[in-house]
């Protein structure tokens, strides 16, 4: 995903004079090609992510499109202030990119596990959230951040995602990508946990179970009408993505439809409320979560047997 | 604006804003009147010819920017630029009241003239770093003026925006700093001494030069010959006096908190040779 950001990016700066890149001394083997090519619109500003911001925000104010670049917690949670004070008070166009969302540095240890990143992202004003699932959305989600107002986040993971899209979705922000049709229920995805749920969903057809998948990469604002349609047509919502509990879409998605009065089931799926104290690779602990693709299936499997 | 086109001699618009700031915090009974008359004559130099900005065009590209980084003396900046024209001095009144964009702590929203909201410390001159780079980049003639406060020195960020624009010679930046020797909860040498403060600046590389923030020909002089060094960005300690120009304020801890009542605010408007 990061090399999809990264190609994109300098595709887009070639022809966007706005476009600036930041980073507070990360991304090796990755960045490289921007640096070489517009030395003049990036700055490593060292380790340093309170001043990133800040200079993020300066820049913005004198007309710069800034993308800001680290990895897991650092250009978020480390500076939260500074994107809420002087991004998101002021409107400004800054583009805040974390690389390693979830647990894709999971054997790195609790210090790099961004897993509260886009409920504390979502509960900014003005914020606008992205978590693509796989490099053919993170492409299209930089070009639409390019083409889009105010701040945003961009979660994204490492290297080596599959891609999941066979041809070139239409991808807009605050819209779903519908994945799969499917009228048994509807497994909510976002992020790159898109791999294991169409994985599921592929064992629950297995079993003739037809379900529906919505890719959602965009957190915020919520497509609140692709959600509307899925539990009146499907009745039965999974929400699946690797966020702590209780999740920011099932969080999102329970609060819309108790405001539009919908009767639905609905499952959340996260990697609950603990703190994760020893070394694991991702895929070992979203099993260990019950986010592996089999999990899911069981999990769904559950609610089509609870009654509405 | 020619810079010579000035409406009031540096040392009336310093008294109007003291004035002005001292009505504001009585009438919406709001704290830091101690904070806003240390910069009173730091703001009517700066907005008295020293900066190149333009009432009548706010948003002008090559306007010199101005940050106030330490917010809370956002009474005194509100004065200044009403005293200047960039909106009705009748605004003023509604400083702190229910629905005026003029917070206590510094506003951009609806406010002509304000670049930057701030009120928690540590913020502006990363900020000013941003704006200061995209000039340097860009070629413009802009330069950036951020106020500091002495407890804002405090913060982390500060040093980390400090190191950052010598790096990047950012010599059309200029770092204010209001030295008035008292932060929130005493004084900076029982807090967190920042002695020897000028050194700290010099060994991040700027290029320093300390003056009395209160007399107004060394203010003027000092800031009209930024940058003190080219390819390096310019650092002023302003010694000052927090609570200055009213007796009963000056060195005091206390008017951090508390808004004159009505009799000090008839004596503090006296001795500025003022009334109501």
């Amino acid at each position: 995903m990061r090399t999809a950001f990264i190609e994109t990016l300098v595709e887009l700066a070639e022809r966007d004079q706005r476009i600036w890149l930041l980073t507070a001394d990360l991304g090796y083997s990755v960045l490289e090609r921007f640096a070489e090519q517009f030395p003049d619109r990036f700055v490593n500003v060292g380790v340093a992510e309170q001043n990133m911001t800040g200079v993020a925000a300066g820049l913005a104010l004198s007309g710069k499109m800034v993308f800001a670049y680290s990895i897991a917690n650092f250009p978020t949670l480390r500076c939260l202030e500074q994107i809420r004070n002087d991004i998101c008070y002021h409107k400004l166009d800054v583009r805040i990119v974390s690389v390693g969302g979830g647990l894709a540095y999971g054997a790195a240890g609790y210090t790099h596990h961004a897993v509260e990143d886009l409920a504390i992202m979502s509960a900014l004003p003005a914020m606008t959230v992205l978590a693509p699932a796989d490099p053919v959305e993170t492409g299209l989600a930089v070009r639409a951040m390019v083409n889009w107002r105010g701040p945003c986040y961009l979660r994204i993971g490492k290297a080596g995602e599959p891609i999941l899209h066979s041809t070139i979705p239409d991808f807009q922000i605050g819209k779903a990508l519908l994945m799969r049709h499917g009228d048994a229920l509807t497994l909510i995805s976002t992020g790159a946990m898109l791999t294991n749920v169409l994985q599921a969903a592929e064992l629950l057809l297995s079993r003739n179970i037809c379900a529906r998948v919505l890719s959602m990469p965009t957190v915020q604002p919520l497509d609140v009408d692709a959600v509307l349609q899925a539990a009146s047509e499907t009745h039965r919502l999974v929400c699946v993505e690797e966020h702590r509990a209780p999740g920011v879409i099932f969080s999102s998605v329970t609060s819309r439809l108790a405001q539009h009065r919908v009767h639905c089931l609905v499952e959340g799926l996260n990697l609950g409320e603990g703190n994760i104290q020893v070394a694991y690779q991702q895929n070992a602990y979203l099993a260990l979560a019950g986010l592996d693709p089999k999990a899911i299936a069981d999990k769904s499997m559950q609610l089509l047997t609870q009654s509405l | 604006m020619g810079e010579n086109e000035h409406h009031l001699p540096s040392a009336e618009l310093a008294t109007n804003i003291r004035a002005d700031a001292l009505r504001m915090v009585h009438r919406a009974n709001a704290p830091h009147i101690g904070a806003c008359l240390s910069i009173a004559d730091i703001l009517a130099v700066l907005y008295n010819g020293v900066l190149h900005v333009d009432p009548s065009v706010p948003q002008s590209p090559d306007r010199d920017r101005f940050i106030l980084s330490k917010g809370h003396s956002a009474a005194a900046a509100y004065a200044v630029l009403a005293e200047r024209c960039f909106f009705p001095k009748a605004w003023l009144e509604a400083y702190c009241q229910d629905g005026s964009p003029l917070t206590g702590h510094i506003n951009h929203q609806g406010v002509p003239g304000v670049e930057v909201s701030s009120g928690s410390l540590g913020h502006g001159l990363s900020i000013g770093c941003g704006m200061a780079l995209a000039g340097k980049r860009d070629a413009r003639p802009y330069r950036v003026f951020v106020l500091l406060s002495d407890g804002e020195c405090d913060e982390g960020s500060t040093w980390e925006a400090a190191l950052f624009a010598p790096h990047h010679r950012l010599d059309n930046l200029v770092a204010i700093v209001d030295y008035n020797k008292i932060q929130s909860l005493g004084t900076i040498k029982d807090v967190l001494d920042l002695d020897p403060l000028a050194d700290k600046w010099r060994a991040f590389r700027w290029a320093v030069r300390e003056i009395d923030g209160h007399h107004h020909a060394e203010i003027e002089s000092t800031l009209n010959a930024v940058p003190f060094e080219p390819g390096k960005p310019s650092c002023v300690i302003a010694h000052t006096v927090k609570g200055k120009g009213v007796s009963f304020m000056e060195h005091q801890l206390c008017w951090h908190y508390r808004s004159p009542n009505q009799d000090e605010l008839t004596m503090a408007l006296t001795e500025l040779g003022l009334s109501e």
